[in-house]
Parts: structure tokens; sequence; C-alpha cells
């Protein structure tokens, strides 16, 4: 027997006769397919078509779709075949598949690539839209919430807070420290490098110390919880609403604001300043140390030099943000998990936005804080 | 010349799978014949799933051989396999990021060389060999009802026309008229394409429809297999529990 799928064509007098022989399975596709296509230009030229399937030693799915094309194109050109020959276990997948593919439904019309990125940017600005009022829900639900938990401090779910302060809080600790550690030190050399150009080193504390208080201990912190805490409540909450389990709690009469969002968001609040202060205080370390190893500068002139350069006010400015950011980074990361659809690519999706999403406001954030501490003199 | 174990599609000889301490499959031995449609009952828990998951190579074994086709399998899976079988999960497990036909013709993209034209044939072909539209291929998979899911898993388990099946509770969570139709269609393709169908299930309309054989599996062991009328009749406590309860009672006598 074949092992090689085969397609004899003998020709007699007007009419064309095909042999398939083998085995004409899904394994030998790349024959199969040759062989259709090489009996194309002798099927259209003959008058009469016979389909021998006598010969056939194996069938699948895959072979009798190429020989229904066959005979489909010789019926197309007004000359349909007669198959002959049909073993009885084949033929009926022959008939079943003598039914498929007879009909193909109505193309969608493609549209102008030029309406296609107006309607893009239509649907955009609308969606952004969205997105304030979502924020805004959230700010008002949450708000809400607050005042159901003093007028009924009982009601506080101390348990989960408790436990999220650990989760994003506590155990967040060394990442933080490692990562501000290494800024400030970063800060600090590229402080004395340049500012000894100017014979201006020890202006490079003034700098260290107002830029960390000030600005990137809170930034840097905010975009690390952000990735880290922020992502972690998305994908929590998502993966709830995904299962249900959201709706679970909201038929037995719970307000999921109530139950999974206020712990989340509070201790976001309550933890970002403490991670802020930890991870300034580490960043100044790693400026103290460079300064001593790099910049010739002993450990006792740096703490004087940072007494001198900064005052409570910069510590204010900075520690005083926090709590926005924070408020900021867990409305925007649970409203993205409860958008979240059925599909895991709709987890992954609005838990990337969660992240982004949020870091871009964080930032935005601190601009507006910047003109806002200017105005009033801090 | 026919083999002495050419009808035997799947065979399992003293099977032992256990998770730590627990012995889930003991000792357990289960021939299914070729081209017939065989259904596993067994208690919730009581290893169905972890039996058809040890087959397919899912769940490793802790003794014991299985043979498909006459060739022991190892246990480790390459690109052969696909060819070999095909699974319907429960949930169905259909790729959350690729529309209805792009799931269908993954394994033909992965395992044949064929042109996108007949790719796209083939998965509207078997899209309709399971009663759906050829416009259901460009959903995805969460714009599906459970039904639909169930039949699009079909198409794709059916897409290299594997010569065994195996179907986990395919008719969970379908409606009656739903779960008669799929029954229906399962017999039907199992008829055209000759297939060996292994089926976990817990319905005994399917149970006593579409299955030639049934298996019923407790303590880890298979402790009586025939036909639906030689089941009725075991002495087995747990299979008359099974078969004798209130339910199948009442829906035994509906079908008398």
């Amino acid at each position: 027997m074949n092992s090689e799928p085969l397609l004899l064509a003998a020709p007699s007098g007007n009419r064309l006769e095909l042999r398939p022989e083998g085995p004409w399975i899904a394994a030998n596709v790349a024959a199969l397919e040759t062989l259709s296509r090489s009996i194309g230009p002798e099927l259209s030229q003959s008058r009469a078509v016979t389909l021998d399937m006598s010969g056939i030693s194996a069938l699948d799915t895959l072979g009798a779709w190429v020989l229904e094309k066959l005979s489909r194109q010789a019926a197309a050109s007004g000359r349909p075949a007669d198959i002959v020959g049909v073993a009885d276990q084949f033929s009926g997948l022959l008939e079943e598949v003598r039914q498929v593919n007879r009909y193909t439904p109505a193309q969608v019309v493609a549209l102008n690539p030029i309406l296609l990125r107006l309607n893009d940017l239509g649907k955009a600005t609308i969606g952004a839209r969205e997105d304030v009022t979502i924020f805004l829900q959230m700010l008002g639900a949450l708000f809400m919430a607050l005042l159901g938990v003093l007028r009924r401090p009982r009601s506080l779910r101390l348990t989960s807070l408790v436990y999220q302060l650990n989760r994003i809080g506590f155990q967040a600790i060394p990442i933080v420290v490692l990562i501000t550690f290494l800024i400030g030190a970063i800060i600090a050399q590229q402080g004395f490098f340049h500012f000894r150009r100017f014979g201006a080193e020890s202006y490079t504390v003034d700098m260290v110390g107002i830029l960390v208080l000030r600005e990137l201990g809170v930034l840097i912190v905010a975009i690390m919880v952000a990735g880290r805490s922020g992502s972690a409540y998305t994908a929590e909450l998502g993966s709830m609403k995904m299962r249900e389990e959201i709706d679970a709690l909201s038929t037995m009469g719970l307000d999921p604001v109530d139950v999974l969002i206020l712990p989340r968001v509070a201790a976001l609040v309550i933890a970002l300043p403490i991670l802020t202060f930890i991870g300034s205080i580490a960043a100044l370390y790693g400026g103290g140390l460079v300064a001593q190893f790099y910049g010739d500068m002993g450990p006792a002139i740096y703490v004087a030099r940072l007494h001198e350069a900064i005052s409570v006010t910069h510590f204010e400015v900075g520690i005083l943000k926090a709590p926005f950011m924070a408020l900021v980074i867990g409305i925007v990361a649970c409203s993205e998990g409860l958008r979240v659809k059925g599909s895991a690519e709709s987890l992954g999706r609005q838990t990337t936005t969660s992240v982004v999403k949020s870091i871009f406001l964080v930032i935005v954030l601190d601009g507006l804080f910047a003109i806002f501490f200017a105005s009033i003199g801090m | 010349m026919p083999e002495p174990h050419a009808e035997i599609a799947i065979g399992v000889r003293d099977l032992v799978v256990g998770f730590g301490r627990q012995t889930v499959l003991d000792h357990l031995s289960l021939d299914v014949r070729r081209g017939e449609i065989l259904g596993l009952v067994g208690a919730s828990g009581g290893g169905k799933s972890v039996l058809m998951r040890t087959i397919i190579g899912l769940i490793p074994r802790r003794s014991g051989t299985i043979e498909i086709m006459g060739q022991p399998i190892s246990g480790t899976h390459d690109r052969s396999t696909a060819t070999i079988w095909g699974i319907l999960f429960q949930q169905g497990a259909l790729f959350s990021s690729l529309t209805v036909r792009q799931n269908v013709q993954f394994p033909l993209r992965e395992n044949l060389m064929l042109s996108q034209e007949l790719m796209d044939e083939i998965a509207i072909a078997k899209l309709e060999m399971v009663g759906l539209r050829p416009e259901d291929g460009d959903k995805y998979p969460s714009e599906l009802s459970g039904g639909m899911t169930k039949r699009v898993a079909l198409a794709r388990a059916l897409a290299l026309d594997p010569p065994i099946l195996f179907l986990d509770e395919p008719t969970s969570g379908l409606d009656p008229i739903a779960a008669g139709d799929f029954d229906a269609l399962i017999r039907t393709l199992q008829k055209t394409l000759g297939l060996t169908v292994f089926m976990v299930t817990h319905d005994l309309a399917s149970l006593t429809t579409v299955c030639d054989r049934v298996a019923a599996l407790a303590d880890g062991k298979i402790v009586a297999i025939g036909p639906m009328r030689e089941l009725l009749q075991s002495e087995h406590p747990w299979v008359r529990a099974y078969f004798h309860g209130k339910r199948s009672q009442m829906l035994q006598h509906e079908m008398r």
C-alpha cells in the first residue's frame, strides 16, 4: 500500500478520470495541496470528470475537504463530477464534508483609514471622559464609605486593613530602602563630580537634601508602590470580578467599596507617607556614604551641612504629597480592577493600564503640588 | 495482520497515582476499545479527572503502564501527541487572545505546513461540523455562550482528526436541550470520523444515550465496566448507590 498520496489523472476522450490513491490525511497535507493545485488546469479543460475514490487507503476531514474542493471546482465550471467507488467507511465523512463551506458570510467592508483614525480619536476622547467620571465616582464612594466608618467605627474592616498594611507597607520596606539608597548615592556622586569644577562641592549636600526631601523621595516611592502594590490590587480585584466574587458580595448586601476597596486604599494612604519617610532617610544615608568615600566629606560635616541646608518645610512638602499620591494610586488601581471583563487578556490589559495611569497621575500631581507650594511660598 | 491488542485504543495497567501520602488511583486497569464511546463515572473528587489527566500525561504516575494504540507513552509531551488525541477540557480552555477561527487553526498551524487558504477552509469546515456558523469564527472566546464554547473546544480538539477524543464533563453547565444536542453531535462525529471517545461525565442521560460502555471508578479502582444495562445490575454498593439513588431512579423511570 502507498505511504504517499497520489492523484492519477487518466484522460479518456473528453472525460477526465481522477484516481486519488494512498492516504489522504492531514499528515500529508503539503503533498495533497500540490497534487490538487497541479490538477487544476486539466480539470478546467476537460468536459466531464469522474472521481474514483476506490484507491484511497485512509481519509480524514482534511483529505475529504481537498477532494470535495476538486469536485466543486469541476461543478463550478458546469461539469459536475461523478463520484464513484467510495468505500463504506469513508462515505459518512465525504457526505459530511459536502455540507460545509457552502455559504460565505458577508465580508466586513474595511473603512477609510483616515475615518478609522478619527473614529479611534473620538472613542479615546469619550473614553477619557469616562475615566474621569469613574475616578470621581470611586472618590465619592470612598468618601461615603469613610463617612460610614466614622459614624460606626466598628464597621471598619480592621483585619483586612492590617493585612494590607503588612503586605504593601511592611513587606515593601526592603526594596524601597534599597532603591532610594541607590538614588541618593547616585545624586550625591553626580553632584560631587560636577560641582567640583566650580569648587562648590559642599553645595552637593544642599542639592541631595532638598531634592530628596521635596521631590525625589516621595516620587520614587510612589512610583514603586504604584508598580508593586497598585498592580497587585488591580489583579486581585480583577480576578475576583472574573470569578463573580464581587457580585456575590453585593448580593449579600455588602458594599464592595466598604469591604474590599476602603481597607486597601486606606492602607496605601497610611503606608505611603511612612515609606516615603523611610525612603528619604535611606537616600540621605546613601548620599552621606558617597560624601565620605567619594567626596572626602566626613559624616560630621555632612550632617552639619545638611542641618544648615534643609528645614522642616522641605520635609513637610515631601511628606504632605504622599497621602494624595497614595489616594490616586489606590483609586486608579481599584477602579481598573473593577473594570476587568471575563477574559484573562482583559485582566492583563487592565493591570497594565492601572500601572501606567497611576504613574502618570502621580507625576502630574507632583507638578501641581510644585506650583501650589511655590505660590504659597513653601 | 492484526496485532494482539489492535482492538485496544487505550490500555491502562496497574496504574498508581497519588499526591503526597494520598493515593488516588490504586492499581487501576482499564481498556478502551477502538471505536467505542466509554463513559467514566465516579464520585466527585474520586479521581476521574486524575485518571484522564494521567492518561494524557498532565499528572505523573507512580507506577503502571499506559498504552495508546498499542504504543506505550512516556508522559512527556511532544508535538506528535496532538495528532493522537484531542482533548475537550471542562471549561473549554480556549485561548482567550485568539479568535474562534484562530483557536481551531492553532493545532493545524503548529503541526502542519499548509496554505492559509486551506487552513481557513478547514477551520470553517470544522466549525460547521460542530454546528456553528462561519460568522462565529471571528468572535473571541469571551463573547461565546457556554454551549458555543464547548462546541468550539470540540472543533479545536478535532482539528487534526485525532483517533482518540477525551471529553471532560462535556455536558456540564449546558441546558438539557443543548446537552442533548451535544450528545448527538458527539455520536455523529464519532461515527463519521471513527473516533474512540473517552468521556468523563455525571450526566446520566449521556451515559444512557451515547456511551457504548460505562466504567465506574470507586476507591481508586474500576469496580464495574460494561454496557449501561450491565452496570445497572451491578452489586457493588457504590455503583448501586450511584445508579439506584433517587435522582437516577427518577431518570431511568422516565426513560422506560
